[in-house]
């Protein structure tokens, strides 16, 4: 069974019907990517999925459980989990912190000492400016915050809504570098990303969004050779 | 070598804006003026500051000077350097400029009769800008003064920052406890020496305590936990006497503190709505007014539709419940609301209540405009006591009581879910936080303190109109905490005593109270916007970076 299985959903926002009938899955120990153009429906689709827009029609279960009638933070408590787009760190709180927050459903001590020590782990300048507001960080700074915030959940499923935007290239680098460590560790990823080729290079499974539809999927690698996302998302005729 | 000439260069670059200087006394002059013109100066001559000398319109034109020419002398050079002993002269020069100012309204206003603008600008106003002495001489003298003063007031700017801090703080005590023994116990001002006395008192204490504060604080922090705990008790204690003997000042002195006391209660309730929550209420009378009917419908034997005639303490708990359901109620249409809209929403609802006690319709149940009245005290005085003085022990129960819960909201995981949800809602939620509980519970709690404020009102007066519980009641509130500092408890005391204590002292300040509530307000966004006694955390977000 998949970990997460996104069956034919319709969302819309007021009169605007942004996703007509998205499928996807995600298999455990998986990064999928969906890419695509900018108001593809990207973004909503990690929305409905995280609970913050609830579908019209269609279902969305996590290992065989349907949660997409259930409330935002319920579904963040079976263990989804999200950096949302644009980083949206808590600028007045510490990173330290942000970081407690992310843990906020958790009760386990033990367990989120143990996430603390990973976060700083994945991310040493974390654990340096420890004590530091989170809004007087830099955006690459901020974005590890946001991927070390949710990560503090201890998700059985992280979503990333584009780490990389606004981001210096050696920072999207070291980024993607992280996403693909942290998938190592066994978190399962749904990264949504513009930047597809970077997003298609670590993914193991791929979709593409056009204007609320799927247009294409395949494996990372198929759709980086595949001449139609060469020619749309990649830039090369 | 390289070093020196660096730091040469840059002192060479501090250029003097002398035109900033001249600029600010300016604005010194204008403000002068307006507080003349308003008739702040004449309706505040007549009660002495310090005997035979200052008079408290006076010392609101001394203010005027200082801060300005303080202002002026710091504005000389950039915002890191110092002038040195030039900012005396800006001093000097801001003050002259303000006196100047002033000399010029003295001089048209004797030859145009400005009182058909300025009901204001009346000779008892020439008489004291002049000091009593007539045009020329009194003109000159004004100058003179004008230019010693921001002298004085620039070489303010030139002493080490902990000794300046000792000296403003020596010059606020004494026309504070010069007001407060006029207030309190009918004297007449202080004498010169004695305001000498005050000022030495304060500035020595004030400086005393930057010097060695620190150490003492290390040395406690030093002890073991359980002297530690034992000094923090005798502290406690002492302030527990200290409020316990309050009501011992006079009838009068109780009157004052007991309202004080209601406003700190409200405003540690809009506290947890504001500040923690960052929910912008600005109906918050409303549950005030809730409380306060609650209380009259339920107790006073004017009701005669529900003959239930309860006693204050029966009708209290029911009071709270009427808050936190009104709370709640408030809650649910506005969860989909932020910022700005919310506040509109809230302004609203607050009006409505006030409108629906008004109106006809509800006349027969609530005596529209005639509001209750006979409404019953809650403990009959002792022997020899008045009922404010009575009263003041409920005031600080409910005090101590909501100023427990408020403490230990914060630091609660509710507290934790407020605060990211004030930081971002959305994020909040993807954090795990259920907003609509937590919005909820902080409306609920909120209003639940404001009524039980309401109800103590109710009994205070013993009678309530509708008028009572108009928008000012919020914004006073709303005020309180801000100059206080938002989110901090201790700031809620200090707001509330400074903003409704100071101002019922000032009997003749009543009609500009307003007036100066918006100038405090707009001084402390511009200079001090954490607030009097900040939340540690605004301090960090609003001054990082800088020496503490």
């Amino acid at each position: 069974m998949a970990l997460l299985q996104v069956d034919d959903i319709h969302t819309y926002y007021g009169a605007i019907h942004a996703l007509k009938g998205i499928s996807i899955h995600v298999d455990k120990g998986e990064i999928v990517t969906l890419i695509g153009a900018n108001g593809a429906g990207k973004s909503t689709t990690l929305n409905t999925i995280c609970g913050v827009v609830h579908p019209r029609h269609g279902t969305i279960t996590l290992e065989g459980e349907e949660i997409h009638r259930l409330p935002a933070h319920e579904i963040v408590m079976r263990g989804v989990a999200q950096a949302p787009e644009g980083r949206r760190v808590f600028g007045r709180l510490t990173v330290a912190e942000n970081l407690e927050m992310g843990a906020f459903t958790r009760k386990d001590k033990e367990g989120i000492k143990r996430d603390l020590e990973r976060v700083y782990a994945l991310f040493p300048r974390l654990k340096e400016r420890q004590k530091q507001l989170a809004g007087t960080l830099s955006g690459g700074e901020q974005q590890m915050l946001a991927i070390g915030r949710a990560l503090m959940a201890n998700p059985r499923l992280l979503l990333l809504d584009e780490p990389s935007m606004g981001l210096a290239p050696i920072l999207v680098d070291l980024i993607f570098d992280t996403i693909k460590e942290i998938n190592a560790q066994g978190t399962t990823v749904l990264l949504v990303e513009q930047n597809a080729l970077m997003a298609l290079s670590i993914a193991h499974r791929a979709y593409v969004l056009e204007t609320g539809n799927i247009v294409l999927s395949g494996t990372g690698k198929e759709l980086l050779n595949n001449p139609e996302v060469m020619k749309a998302y990649l830039g090369v005729e | 070598m390289t070093a020196t000439t660096l730091s040469r260069t840059a002192e060479k670059e501090t250029t003097l804006h002398w035109s900033r200087v001249v600029g600010t006394g300016l604005i010194g002059g204008v403000v002068a003026i307006y507080v003349g013109l308003v008739g702040m100066i004449e309706a505040l001559a007549g009660r002495v500051v310090i005997t035979g000398l200052l008079t408290t319109g006076q010392v609101i034109l001394l203010g005027v000077y200082l801060l300005m020419s303080y202002q002026a002398a710091q504005k000389l050079t950039g915002a890191d350097a110092k002038a040195g002993p030039l900012s005396v002269v800006a001093g000097a020069l801001a003050g002259l400029i303000i006196s100047i100012m002033l000399a010029l309204l003295v001089v048209i206003g004797q030859q145009i009769n400005l009182r058909a603008m300025f009901i204001n600008a009346s000779p008892r106003l020439w008489e004291l800008l002049t000091l009593g002495r007539g045009v020329p001489t009194g003109l000159v003298l004004l100058m003179a003064l004008g230019a010693v003063l921001g002298a004085l007031a620039g070489g303010l700017a030139l002493l080490p920052s902990r000794l300046r801090r000792a000296v403003s703080l020596g010059l606020v005590a004494v026309p504070i406890v010069s007001i407060l023994n006029t207030a309190l116990f009918a004297g007449r001002g202080v004498s010169a020496l004695g305001a000498l006395l005050i000022f030495a008192f304060f500035t020595a204490i004030s400086y005393g305590w930057s010097s060695v504060g620190g150490q003492a604080r290390e040395r406690v922090a030093a002890l073991p936990s359980g002297q530690q705990r034992l000094l923090k008790m005798i502290g406690w204690s002492a302030v527990a006497l200290g409020a316990l003997a309050l009501p011992l000042l006079g009838p009068y002195p109780s009157e004052i503190i007991d309202t004080v006391g209601i406003y700190v209660l409200m405003g540690l309730g809009l506290n947890i709505v504001v500040g923690f929550a960052g929910l912008l209420d600005l109906g918050y009378v409303a549950f005030f007014a809730l409380g306060a009917y609650t209380i009259g419908i339920l107790t006073s034997p004017e009701i005669t539709w529900l003959p239930l005639h309860l006693t204050w303490w029966e009708a209290l708990p029911i009071a709270i419940l009427v808050g936190v359901i009104s709370g709640t109620l408030l809650g649910i249409p506005v969860l989909q609301m932020r910022g700005d809209y919310l506040a509109i929403v809230t302004l609203g609802f607050g009006e409505i209540i006030r409108l629906i006690f008004l109106s006809d319709w509800l006349k027969p149940l609530v005596g529209g405009s005639n509001g209750i009245t006979r409404i019953p005290r809650a403990v009959p005085p002792p022997q020899g006591f008045s009922d404010q003085q009575v009263l003041w022990y409920i005031v600080l129960a409910g005090i101590v009581v909501a100023a427990y819960i408020a403490t230990r909201l914060k630091y609660s995981r509710i507290g934790r879910n407020w605060m990211a949800m004030r930081e971002d809602e959305d994020v909040a939620q993807a954090m795990g936080i259920d907003l609509v509980k937590t919005k909820l519970l902080a409306f609920a709690t909120g209003a639940a303190l404001s009524a039980v404020g309401g109800a103590i009102f109710a009994t205070k007066l013993t009678s309530i109109y509708p008028h009572s519980f108009n928008l000012l009641v919020s914004i006073n509130v709303l005020a309180v905490i801000i100059v206080g500092g938002m989110g901090s408890i201790p700031g809620v005391l200090v707001g509330a005593l400074a903003l409704v204590g100071l101002p019922e002292l000032l009997r003749e300040f009543a009609e500009y109270r307003l007036l100066v509530y918006g100038a405090v307000l707009v001084f402390m966004m511009l200079k001090r916007p954490e607030g009097l006694l900040p939340e540690a955390r605004r301090k960090l977000e609003l001054h990082e970076g800088e020496e503490v």
